[in-house]
């Protein structure tokens, strides 16, 4: 009951219509989901062992160009999961159009932000031999 | 946001205890929501005492007798009694089923009754659903053909038929799409479980010749995507369909036509 209003309940339906968009985004979550059960213990398991040893033997883990690819691939995936991810979050829970609008360029800005600069930081070790 | 307390003039009250039933030996204790738009205030929760002896076995013959005997002011959709009609689906006992169908002796307790959830009220347990059906209308819930009809009819093998069995079944109750909190948030844009099971149906109906129009129509972040199998309609839908998996399907369909 719109009473404001006098636009058909079905205009309301239709809105603006189709965005023809949408299944990129759906898939691209699931692959990356599947890509990270994967990379995560490959990623989880020279790091752990690594982890509280000396500055040296954590360079040397990441010197071992098997171990800074899965790194590389590890961190690619992750961010560019949770830029999916909190993308549903904000479009499901955040209503008001100014405040989505912004909070979506954020999610997107940092998450490449974060991405990159953990991919750079990996990279500066692997090559830093 | 999303909104976590009610409005003001939401919150509901404590209502009238309506007195007992004379030399009655079994009585249930019905605890009913009641909101009447023309007297101004908020809603509240009546109690209602039935004497089970005397009234059917099912929570509508409860409600029925209470609107008789008792309360002639209650409101409520009902028609059919058989579950084949829709009309009486309300939120008993933390469950959206209909009324009809649903057996006084499946509630523990005191039988709580509520409106279908989120949904504007009309009055007491009488949900306002012009926009859920709006959403049906918006899936096109008819056979499209190009192919000239054939003079007879058009023919459908058995086993094609088959496929609809598990989707034809809906009754349009509203049960599953009200129970969905994707529904809650976005009903404005999300299409909700039932039209988009109606949509499903459509699409492997084998007489049927736009399933690409029809898939072209749901390609959207918010009129499909906004399931996240949260599968409450499933649990919830008292004809025991499917509704998550129909859109399951849907979106199998949409990755299958570009692949």
């Amino acid at each position: 009951m719109h009473q404001k209003s006098y636009r058909t309940e079905y205009a309301r339906v239709h809105g603006l219509g189709v965005a023809h968009d949408g299944v990129g985004h759906w898939w691209q979550q699931r692959v990356s989901a599947v890509g990270l059960v994967f990379l995560t213990p490959f990623f989880l398991f020279p790091f752990a062992r690594a982890l509280g040893s000396d500055h040296e033997t954590m360079v040397a883990t990441y010197q071992n160009g098997w171990n800074a690819l899965v790194a590389i691939l590890f961190v690619i995936t992750a961010f560019w999961h949770l830029k999916l991810g909190l993308q549903v979050v904000i479009e499901d829970y955040i209503h008001d159009k100014a405040v989505r609008t912004v909070c979506l360029v954020v999610n997107t800005l940092l998450t490449i932000a974060f991405g990159a600069a953990g991919v750079f930081a990996i990279a500066s070790i692997a090559f830093s031999a | 946001m999303v909104e976590l307390t009610l409005p003001k003039n939401s919150r509901i009250r404590t209502g009238k205890t309506w007195p007992k039933p004379k030399g009655a030996k079994n009585l249930r204790k019905f605890q009913i929501y009641r909101w009447n738009p023309d007297d101004g205030g908020n809603p509240r929760v009546d109690t209602y005492f039935v004497d089970t002896d005397n009234c059917g076995p099912m929570v509508l013959d409860g409600l029925i007798k209470i609107k008789t005997d008792i309360d002639p002011t209650l409101s409520f959709r009902r028609s059919c009694r058989e579950g084949i009609c829709g009309s009486c689906a309300m939120n008993i006992g933390g469950i959206n089923t209909l009324a009809c169908i649903y057996g006084m002796d499946e509630v523990e307790g005191d039988i709580k009754i509520y409106p279908l959830p989120h949904m504007e009220v009309v009055k007491d347990l009488i949900p306002d659903l012009t926009h859920f059906y709006a959403q049906h209308a918006s899936i096109m819930p008819w056979l499209e053909t190009v192919t000239p009809a054939p003079e007879k009819e058009w023919r459908q093998s058995i086993e094609d038929r088959k496929k609809l069995d598990g989707l034809y079944e809906c009754v349009m109750c509203a049960s599953c799409s009200t129970s969905c909190p994707s529904y809650w948030w976005n009903s404005d844009r999300y299409l909700g479980p039932a039209a988009l099971l109606h949509a499903y149906r459509w699409m492997i109906d084998s007489r049927d010749e736009a399933t690409g129009e029809r898939l072209d129509q749901l390609e959207d972040p918010f009129k499909l995507y906004r399931c996240h199998t949260i599968m409450n309609c499933t649990n919830t839908c008292p004809k025991g369909l499917n509704p998550a998996k129909a859109i399951a399907e849907i979106k199998k369909l949409m990755i299958e036509r570009r692949m």
